[in-house]
């Protein structure tokens, strides 16, 4: 009880130094949670265009960027026919332009595709898409942000084209993008005659590993994944982690060399009560815990408060409409742990050397010269 | 100069220093110069001297807080030039009483108390019983929740010296522990020194200015130029 007194007071007789560090982890706690979140979001979107209704996805082997794969139509063709697949659906990845709107997802698919298939069609008829080459549905916001309704025409890049549907979906990319019959696609982009991918769903699941290794013996250009294995093995993804827990990462070692010149400051001026600790029969270890508690304690209430920030922050994009089915700000429970234990890790390193140093502290000098 | 010891006093020897040297800034100032002393189980001895000639540094020599250059201390027959050593000695041998308290101002008077059991990891019953015990002995049973600033100088000095004795330790270096108290609370303080001393069955070795106050211990220890010489007290 008396450690525990000896830790707060410690932080109580500077106040405004240790909200000063708190609010330093919290910040960094509230921005590596938001980047992070935002990203994982962003990433979870982008796998879920690629899982909709399929299991398997094939893409051609050792592009760092799935608008760089090209997939033949003769490979769509031949795995459709296989007796293991349910079915295979190509899709046609690209970035298009329209005014005031540098990019906007476009997806080229076949009338098969889910997204199609099983979107909830607000205005229009499903049964239409693909009878024109000039055909063009749309995500919900982006047919807001065209200002487009059923029937009327959009300028697309050097194209224009006749809107035939709007469609909705929970998919931010998917929602904010445009769907194009998958032959205009390869046509607008100068990709006759392949795809981005195909997506495929088994008859049975169990048949994955078979299927995998048939489209290895068969087509040496592609490689086939599993949902799960493309999120973890995908290059930008990868990137895109390692971005986000980097900014996070840098954040909180701001917040740590916040903790670390508070602790640093908080064991220069009391160099003396170190001291008379010391006379008193405390251990290195002891004197040790007390500092590690102390920056401990800034970074628990730094980490509490900064997951209280982030998560309204998170709330908030939420409710920015510009922002609606882009950002996916589901809180997840190892993210949200990963964050708590680098605050915690970060400032308890933030007082290691204020701890050693106090370790050194030689009580008779500091008792005689004080 | 070797100092003899008080071999005819019967009971154990509990600090002995055998030709101590110590000096600072590199070898410019000696302090002490070969100092070599033995002190037995009860006895009461004040270290008189000019400022300077070395009452603290043999202190805190047979504290443990310092090392000498040459020589050896021993405490309770342990030698004390050993880490292991020094932290048993700190926790259950030995207490100190220094000029200024050396109290942690932002705790109670109890929790400076109490700092040296929980060092120890005594248990809290146990360390709550004998601080009441010390408290009252030392009359300050009802000042135990004040903060250290609203004690008095006198007050101050007695919750140090209910610290030291916290964990019972036979020796207590005492340094200078009235050199800042005024004449009266100073005699009031000594008084209670010495009783606790006796009555604890501690051992106290005190560094003091105060020649009235020292004539009153078993032993006078004169030191001057870094030596001991031992005078017969009244």
């Amino acid at each position: 009880m008396i450690f525990l007194r000896l830790i707060w007071t410690n932080l109580s007789r500077h106040r405004i130094r240790s909200l000063i560090s708190v609010a330093g982890i919290a910040f960094s706690v509230a921005a590596m949670l938001t980047v992070v979140t935002i990203l994982q979001g962003a990433i979870g979107m982008f796998s879920g265009i690629l899982s909709n209704d399929s299991e398997i996805i094939v893409f051609e082997r050792n592009v760092s960027d799935l608008f760089f794969s090209n997939v033949p139509a003769n490979a769509v063709a031949e795995i459709a026919s296989w007796p293991m697949v349910l079915h295979a659906n190509p899709v046609l990845f690209g970035i298009v332009s329209s005014a005031g709107h540098p990019i906007v997802t476009c997806f080229g698919v076949t009338p098969e595709d889910a997204r199609i298939r099983k979107a909830d069609w607000l205005q229009g008829d499903r049964l239409a898409f693909a009878q024109h080459a000039d055909d063009v549905v749309l995500g919900e916001r982006a047919a807001e942000f065209l200002d487009a309704t059923l029937n009327s025409h959009v300028q697309i890049g050097h194209s224009t084209f006749h809107v035939i549907g709007i469609l909705k979906t929970a998919n931010g990319f998917e929602d904010g993008g445009v769907f194009l019959p998958l032959g205009s696609a390869q046509t607008f982009f100068h990709k006759e005659g392949t795809s981005s991918v195909i997506t495929i769903k088994l008859r049975n699941k169990e048949d994955a590993a078979a299927f995998k290794s048939l489209v290895k013996q068969r087509y040496g250009s592609l490689i086939a994944l599993e949902d799960q294995e493309f999120t973890r093995s995908y290059s930008q993804f990868k990137i895109l982690k390692a971005t986000a827990w980097a900014v996070g990462g840098c954040g909180l070692l701001l917040g740590g060399f916040g903790v670390a010149n508070t602790m640093i400051m908080s064991v220069f001026t009391r160099i003396r009560e170190i001291a008379i600790l010391r006379v008193n029969g405390f251990s290195n270890v002891q004197l040790a815990a007390m500092i590690f508690g102390e920056s401990a304690i800034v970074s628990f209430f730094g980490a509490l408060v900064g997951l209280s920030i982030g998560t309204c922050f998170l709330f908030a994009l939420k409710l920015v409409p510009a922002l609606h089915g882009y950002v996916d700000t589901t809180l997840q429970p190892v993210v949200l742990l990963i964050v708590i234990v680098l605050a915690l890790f970060t400032g308890v390193a933030g007082a290691f050397y204020p701890a050693v140093y106090a370790m050194r502290v030689r009580a008779v000098e500091a008792l005689r010269f004080e | 100069m070797i100092n003899p010891a008080r071999p005819d006093n019967g009971g154990n020897i509990v600090l002995r220093s055998e030709g101590v040297w110590k000096s600072y800034d590199d070898g410019a100032i000696t302090v002490l110069r070969g100092v070599s002393l033995e002190v037995r189980q009860g006895q009461t001895i004040a270290l008189c001297g000019p400022s300077g000639c070395g009452k603290s540094t043999l202190l805190h020599l047979f504290g443990g807080l310092d090392t000498p250059d040459r020589g050896r201390v021993a405490v309770n027959g342990i030698e004390i030039n050993r880490h292991r050593n020094l932290l048993r000695l700190l926790r259950h041998e030995v207490g100190f009483v220094f000029q200024l308290h050396n109290l942690i101002p932002d705790l109670t008077l109890a929790e400076n108390c109490l700092i040296p059991t929980v060092a120890a990891g005594i248990d809290r019953h146990v360390a709550q019983a004998r601080l009441r015990q010390l408290a009252e002995r030392t009359g300050l049973s009802h000042r135990l929740d004040q903060k250290i600033q609203k004690l008095s100088g006198g007050e101050r000095q007695r919750t140090a010296l209910c610290r030291a004795l916290m964990n019972r330790p036979k020796i207590l270096l005492a340094d200078e522990p009235t050199g800042s108290l005024d004449e009266h609370t100073s005699a009031t303080v000594f008084e209670l020194l010495l009783d606790l001393a006796k009555t604890e069955g501690v051992t106290l070795l005190m560094a003091t200015h105060d020649r009235s106050l020292a004539e009153r211990c078993v032993r006078l220890l004169e030191m001057r130029d870094g030596r001991i010489h031992e005078r017969l007290s009244a």
